[in-house]
């Protein structure tokens, strides 16, 4: 049967398992809108493309799934940009669909006329151009395979016109053959034993977990390595809901603003077993004092990503939850070894409790002033662990890393790569939409809210339940705290000088907005706002001056730590 | 150090700018590059010149392996290959240097491909070393224009890659 370029995109993400897009319609895709109208595929309308690229973030973050987002061309392609980079940064598996001016337009200048493809290759895994309504259902097949395997990533199609109403017959392929590329899944046999005789030999062992544990479904193996061997587990910003923060090995963060013991036990480590992390400079500090007693192990299902940044003794590059899987296993074939090599350690684990007991993470609790920490440890409490957390990004992002105690994974939503502001209230926005059962809260500060505050339409229009928390200190927080601590309290262009009533700017769009002034009045907000059905806004006026401690200055090596300011 | 590589990529558009933009992104510079379709019409090869210590040279392998275009990356580090350049060297040819230009092209076996009353073109390959002498043999004549197509490579001995792999 023929059909055209439109309907046959709908019906291969049909086929692809896609339930929901993200989008915003548009001259050059006015013909997918259209047959959206009988297609059994939701649309989410935001109020800008980049919320529909971070929705589609949040609701691949939250539920495995490949996020898809549809924007028209010109103008509506370049609002994806930074979404499309977040994704990118932090290896979200997604399917942008933008529409291009008809094919004989192209180059011409045409109205709404960009090079999307020249403009994303560099923040996508792979992008294409539909030149022939006869390559599209293979294009669509190979973008998701594309998107979701190896290492994941954003993928763009860029539609034109001509194509989207043209017909052809619609055959959706069965396999995807791309003679170039063939992620590793199975990691080297060899290497896996390597891994197995440096463990036993380490004494001083840490796990150092990166996203790609959460995105390859492999907490559950992550947790059964570091049970089995009693290694102690640090996360990144990324890794943060991959290993139960409350579990007794649990490091918490590294890196700039990680716990004190995270830091220190990376530098004391005689083994740095690292899982699905890139060595972010914000996780290194100064890489010449990284880890400068361990022999590193580095488990990526990307191989760019080993010694990129520093020296690996053992790279193995596989999937994730196959490699752990094995690992596991080959331990399991020499446990009394093991038994002995977990006796060894325990001076080890002693050490870092000792560590744990004199440098807890900690804030100066206030009566008179709302601490951001306080209403971060209130949303957890009150919340009972159970609520999918997104975050902007600046203080309240750290703090929320720093004490929401995550426990479980997928259930932590932050950008960690490009530190998008404005990335938390649309990913929440995708996230509730993907996970309806949950509850959904983004943590957010005064600054970054602003980015992106207009999505509360969309939350209103969808009946979406997601809960806004605001730490407004009327600053853009991080950039403030930089300023107090390394330019002199010289805060340029830090101070948001007017001060915006939340509370109204949520009732203006039919939302519920609340506001906490005091401590005491920080429970009784939250807890109305967990019961008020639809979405609210919880202004919480916060210590304006409050620093995120501790921290690493840039530059620095890890055990440089400054532990108050 | 300089290193040597073939890259074989789908032949489609905007392979090259992938290729390049792979490069400049991450700041890698590329000394010479040139590109053709192979036996396999769907299949180009380039042949890339760069520079960069052994990380660098790591890195730039597994980041061409990590293109979705890519089909197979060879590295001619510590291989043996053979190497050709082909340029055109227009050099100005007075009646005085007009016979010295004739001998220096004969000694090189490069040919003559364009002549004009103040002008020879030339054509010659090889090694680039063997370019660049004659390039400074011909300098004092008066180079009016130059062009070099970069080097091509392909490894000595009886294995071939036919794009069938």
């Amino acid at each position: 049967m023929k059909m055209t370029g439109s309907k046959i995109l709908l019906e291969c993400l049909r086929l692809e398992g896609v339930e929901t897009v993200f989008g915003y319609p548009g001259g050059a895709v006015i013909n997918i809108y259209d047959d959206l109208v009988d297609s059994p595929i939701r649309h989410i309308l935001t109020r800008h493309e980049q919320a529909a690229v971070h929705a589609a973030d949040g609701y691949s973050r939250a539920t495995g799934k490949v996020g898809v987002v549809i924007a028209t061309s010109g103008p509506g392609a370049t609002n994806t940009v930074t979404g499309i980079a977040t994704a990118y940064m932090d290896s979200i598996p997604m399917v942008v669909v933008t529409g291009q001016v008809p094919t004989p337009l192209i180059g011409n200048d045409a109205f709404q006329e960009v090079d999307i493809i020249g403009i994303t290759r560099s923040i996508t895994k792979h992008n294409f151009l539909v030149k022939d309504i006869k390559d599209l259902a293979r294009i669509v097949k190979e973008a998701f395979y594309i998107a979701r395997t190896g290492r994941p990533g954003p993928v763009l199609i860029d539609l034109p016109k001509d194509v989207q109403v043209s017909t052809t017959k619609f055959v959706y392929p069965d396999t995807v053959e791309l003679r170039g590329y063939k992620p590793t899944y199975s990691g080297n046999v060899r290497q896996v034993e390597k891994a197995v005789q440096m463990i036993l030999k380490a004494r001083k062992p840490v796990i150092y977990v990166g996203g790609g544990a959460s995105l390859a479904d492999a907490t559950g193996e992550l947790k059964n390595l570091a049970e089995a061997i009693q290694a102690p587990v640090t996360t990144t910003l990324m890794g943060m809901s991959a290993f139960p923060r409350r579990h007794p090995l649990s490091l918490g963060m590294l890196g700039m603003h990680g716990t004190y013991y995270a830091n220190m036990a990376v530098t004391e480590s005689d083994l740095l077993i690292a899982i699905g992390a890139r060595f972010d400079d914000r996780v290194t500090g100064k890489i010449a004092t990284f880890a400068p007693h361990a022999k590193i192990i580095h488990v990526d299902i990307d191989p760019t990503s080993i010694k990129k940044n520093v020296r690996v003794d053992l790279p193995i590059v596989g999937d994730l939850k196959e490699v752990l899987h094995r690992l596991v296993l080959k331990l399991a074939e020499s446990a009394d070894e093991v038994d002995e090599q977990v006796r060894e350690t325990e001076s080890w684990r002693r050490e870092i409790d000792d560590w744990k007991q004199q440098h807890p993470m900690f804030y100066k609790a206030s009566d008179t002033v709302i601490k951001p920490q306080f209403v971060i440890e209130k949303i957890r409490e009150l919340t009972q662990d159970d609520a999918v957390i997104t975050t902007e990004v600046g203080q309240h992002q750290m703090w929320t890393a720093q004490f929401f105690a995550f426990s479980h994974p997928r259930t932590f939503l932050s950008s960690g790569g490009l530190g998008t502001m404005g990335y938390g209230l649309p990913a929440a926005l995708g996230a509730q939409v993907g996970c309806p059962g949950r509850q959904v809260i983004d943590i957010s500060g005064d600054g970054s809210f602003q980015m992106n505050s207009q999505e509360i339409a969309t939350l209103v229009q969808h009946r979406l339940p997601v809960k806004i928390a605001i730490l407004n200190n009327n600053f853009l927080g991080m950039v403030r705290q930089w300023q107090q601590m390394f330019f002199d309290k010289r805060y340029s262009q830090t101070c948001m000088e007017l001060p915006i009533d939340f509370v109204k700017l949520a009732e203006a769009y039919g939302a519920t907005g609340l506001r906490a002034t005091s401590p005491d009045e920080v429970e009784e907000v939250i807890r109305k706002a967990l019961d008020t059905p639809g979405p609210v806004i919880m202004e919480f006026k916060v210590a304006r001056e409050e620093n995120v401690m501790p921290m690493v200055p840039a530059g620095a090596g890890l055990n440089e730590m400054v532990l108050a300011s | 150090m300089r290193h040597t590589i073939t890259v074989l990529v789908e032949n489609e558009f905007g392979v090259l700018t992938r290729v390049a933009g792979l490069f400049s992104g991450r700041g890698f510079n590329i000394e010479s590059l040139s590109v053709a379709p192979t036996l396999d019409p769907t299949i180009s090869r380039m042949t890339i010149v760069t520079s960069g210590d052994d990380q660098v040279l790591e890195q730039i392998n597994k980041q061409l392996n990590k293109l979705i275009s890519t089909i197979k990356v060879i590295d001619f580090t510590g291989q043996d290959y053979v190497e050709r350049e082909m340029a055109m060297i227009k050099v100005t040819a007075t009646e005085k240097t007009r016979a010295e230009v004739l001998r220096i092209a004969d000694i090189f076996r490069a040919k003559v491909v364009d002549v004009t009353p103040r002008t020879y073109t030339i054509e010659i390959t090889g090694a680039p070393s063997k370019l660049e002498a004659i390039i400074e043999l011909l300098r004092p004549m008066g180079i009016k224009e130059l062009v070099r197509s970069g080097p091509i490579v392909l490894g000595r001995g009886s294995k071939g890659w036919k794009g069938t792999e």
